[in-house]
């Protein structure tokens, strides 16, 4: 036998399904919930800002990763930006070809040194390029929840 | 040292309920198919037919059960494929009052360890007891296997429904 | 085999609560500036971070050091995640050890790390795939079962009174009363009030088992020549060891866990420690249930098999008696966020040596502490033992 062994049949192959039973809850965190909150009130982007490294975050960070000071000083910041890069996506998740594709951004943000990961819209494909000003468009207040998708695209200005 | 300890924020079950918290969920969704490799393979399809199956090693001498591809200790091939008993000895056990999501069951299970008669010594596996009361469960008792009707048998280790005591119990 | 000598110069850690509000890498940063503080450093003077996390599904993140980093103080770093399950808080300094110790670096900041309050309902979904696939897993095992079984295989070995064993959970929830980052710290609880909880998987009850925890700790750690020049108070890494049992749990030898005490001599030796009774002062061994704190005790070889229940009901091990073991309060009463507790114990014999312990510290001057942490398939004894 040893490593010489082979199963005689294929039916002799026995596999087992299973999954882990757990759903995540994840909490925004401090610097988050300030983050998202701001966004499900006011419609407004908000970051932090390191005076010594002379870096804006965004999305916010309660510290500074260049010199883990505390950051306290917030700034709201404008919801424009620039495409910094983007893709066409063409199938979704399970490999399913989409009907309409979907074009995602990074979109950085004016006078930030951080910006998103969001759909663009109102735009067709082949208009897209690096570069491009957009600004974002929010959801209805009744349909924001304190969420990344309470922004519903970036538009071309 | 209490300057070097940061005051953390805590939160309430209460404030996710009353939406006083925000926060994302997530399903991971992730299903998994897991072979059962060659070792194992060929110990369900034992299993199936109402058999215990292990592999013995000729370096050591130790008969494995669940059955191994190769011994650890030598880090050599297995040798054989050895028959062994569906009777043996309670290792240890357990008197379990909960589900893992620690929900109450009214009625304990009885997951124990079973070392397996003519594998080596502390060659135990888990599974569970039945058809004895909590109360008399010990360790060191002999126990023997009580197998699902073959028709019922899918080549898993459910196919032993659990092990009873042996007479004289 | 020369080796630079390596201290811990800075310790800091977070509240360790049951739900944080604070994200992985929030909790991660407040742990390590706090520690960072503690000694005056800042992150320029740090040359490599160590992430210490255990499994990625309790906090629902995967990749998880490379999430943690920035929080970790990572940015631009060498940065490395070691992972020995439950065992990873005392593993990550001995990481950080032979980080320094083989040359590399002068300065690391270790960091552990746990959210376990993101894996709903329970995180011991995330537990159910350590049981094997087949043999296992189709028997729908929780848990708690194998801790049940290997301490009904503990009690039945040696006669063990479950009264005495409760008293474990007692000492160690009363001293975390005294510990500021206590999340259960109790200063009246009775071993009637353990042997009377609910009964979750006989022998185990409630009050024998630590809680589902958030936090974080942090260490500095560096060289000799760095140490003498931050603090006049190192604390010296004398011995590690590490050592890993079978996979197959249910072939162990369920009433002595050989893997500590083979960790154990590998830092013994180490150490140049012969006679451990004597030569250590304190001790943290890794108490997620009460009756593992006296299962490693044993393994650590500081009593002899089956002789270590009677000692803690005699109040041995009391944080006055002749080996106070669990000063901090341990898991059961600080809390267990898996690696982060593991490292508060080393994190808690930094205050210790250093006399910085407060109500908790230890009476005397004690001079030599060891830590042991437990985990991966419940088969690993990691350890470390730190002078003054």
């Amino acid at each position: 036998m040893g490593l010489l062994y082979r199963l005689s049949k294929p039916e002799q192959a026995i596999a087992w399904e299973g999954d882990m039973p757990i759903t995540s809850r994840y909490t925004m965190g401090i610097a988050g919930e300030r983050f998202f909150r701001a966004i499900l009130d006011d419609e407004a982007l908000w970051g932090t800002c390191c005076p010594e490294c002379d870096v804006v975050y965004v999305p916010p960070r309660l510290y500074c990763e260049r010199c883990f000071a505390q950051l306290d000083e917030w700034v709201e910041v404008p919801n424009t930006g620039y495409v910094y890069t983007y893709t066409i996506v063409h199938v979704d998740m399970d490999g399913n070809t989409l009907e309409d594709p979907r074009i995602m951004a990074y979109v950085r943000l004016e006078g930030t040194d951080g910006g998103l990961v969001h759909f663009l819209g109102e735009v067709d494909p082949e208009d897209v390029g690096i570069g491009m000003l957009v600004e974002a468009v929010f959801k209805d207040k009744a349909e924001r929840k304190g969420s990344i998708n309470d922004i519903a695209y970036f538009r071309p200005i | 040292m209490k300057e070097h300890v940061y005051d953390t924020t805590y939160l309430r079950t209460r404030d996710f309920e009353e939406g006083k918290v925000l926060f994302e969920t997530w399903d991971p969704n992730a299903k998994y198919t897991w072979d059962a490799g060659i070792a194992i393979g060929k110990f369900f399809q034992e299993l199936k037919a109402g058999r215990l199956i292990g592999t013995q090693c000729l370096n050591c001498q130790r008969i494995m059960v669940p059955p191994r591809m190769f011994c650890e200790h030598c880090f050599l091939p297995a040798d054989a494929w050895v028959p062994v008993e569906d009777t043996g000895t309670v290792v240890t056990f357990s008197l379990c009052y909960v589900t893992w999501d620690m929900n109450r069951l009214e009625e304990p299970q009885i997951p124990a360890v079973v070392a397996i008669d003519g594998a080596s010594p502390g060659m135990g596996i888990l599974h569970l007891l039945g058809e004895v009361d909590p109360k008399a469960v010990t360790i060191g008792m002999s126990v023997k296997a009580v197998w699902k009707p073959a028709e019922e048998r899918t080549g898993s280790i459910t196919d032993i429904r659990y092990f009873k005591p042996l007479g004289g119990f | 085999m020369s080796r630079d000598r390596v201290a811990v110069v800075g310790a800091g850690m977070t509240k360790f609560v049951r739900r944080a509000q604070e994200t992985g890498k929030e909790l991660a940063w407040e742990a390590a500036s706090k520690a960072l503080e503690s000694c005056e450093m800042t992150l320029d003077d740090i040359d490599a971070v160590i992430i210490g996390s255990a499994p990625e599904a309790f906090d629902g993140v995967h990749m998880k050091s490379e999430y943690l980093s920035d929080g970790c103080g990572g940015w631009g770093k060498p940065v490395i995640r070691g992972y020995v399950g439950g065992g990873t808080g005392v593993f990550s300094p001995i990481q950080g050890w032979y980080h320094i110790a083989s040359g590399l670096f002068d300065t690391v900041l270790v960091i552990c790390e746990e959210k376990m309050s993101s894996c709903q309902p329970h995180p011991q979904g995330a537990f159910l795939t350590i049981f094997d696939n087949f043999t296992e897993r189709p028997l729908q095992p929780n848990l708690l079962w194998i801790f049940a079984l290997e301490m009904n295989a503990y009690m039945t070995r040696y006669g063990l009174d479950k009264r005495d064993i409760a008293t474990v959970s007692v000492k160690n929830k009363r001293n975390a009363a005294d510990h500021p980052a206590a999340l259960l710290g109790d200063a009246n609880i009775t071993v009637d009030d353990v042997l009377n909880s609910e009964v979750l998987a006989w022998p185990v009850q409630r009050l024998d088992v630590s809680p589902v925890t958030d936090g974080a700790v942090a260490l500095v750690m560096c060289a000799e020549h760095v140490a003498r020049r931050v603090t006049n108070k190192p604390v010296w890494v004398e011995g590690v060891g590490w050592n890993l049992d079978t996979a197959y749990w249910s072939s162990r030898d369920l009433s002595y866990p050989v893997y500590v005490e083979e960790a154990a001599r590998m830092a013994y030796k180490m150490a140049g420690i012969t006679e451990p009774r004597k030569q250590i002062h304190i001790a943290e061994p890794y108490d997620p249930f009460d009756y593992k704190e006296l299962h490693h005790l044993e393994g650590l070889m500081l009593f002899d098999k089956g002789e270590a229940p009677r000692a803690a009901a005699d109040g041995v091990t009391q944080r006055d008696g002749d080996l106070p073991v669990c000063p901090s309060g341990g898991l059961l009463g600080v809390g267990n966020p898996i690696a982060a507790a593991g490292m508060m114990k080393v994190a808690e014999l930094f205050w210790q040596l250093r006399g910085e312990a407060g109500a908790r510290q230890v009476p005397g001057t004690p001079k030599r502490g060891l830590a042991q942490a437990w985990g991966d398939l419940m088969q690993v004894g990691t350890v470390i033992i730190l002078g003054a």
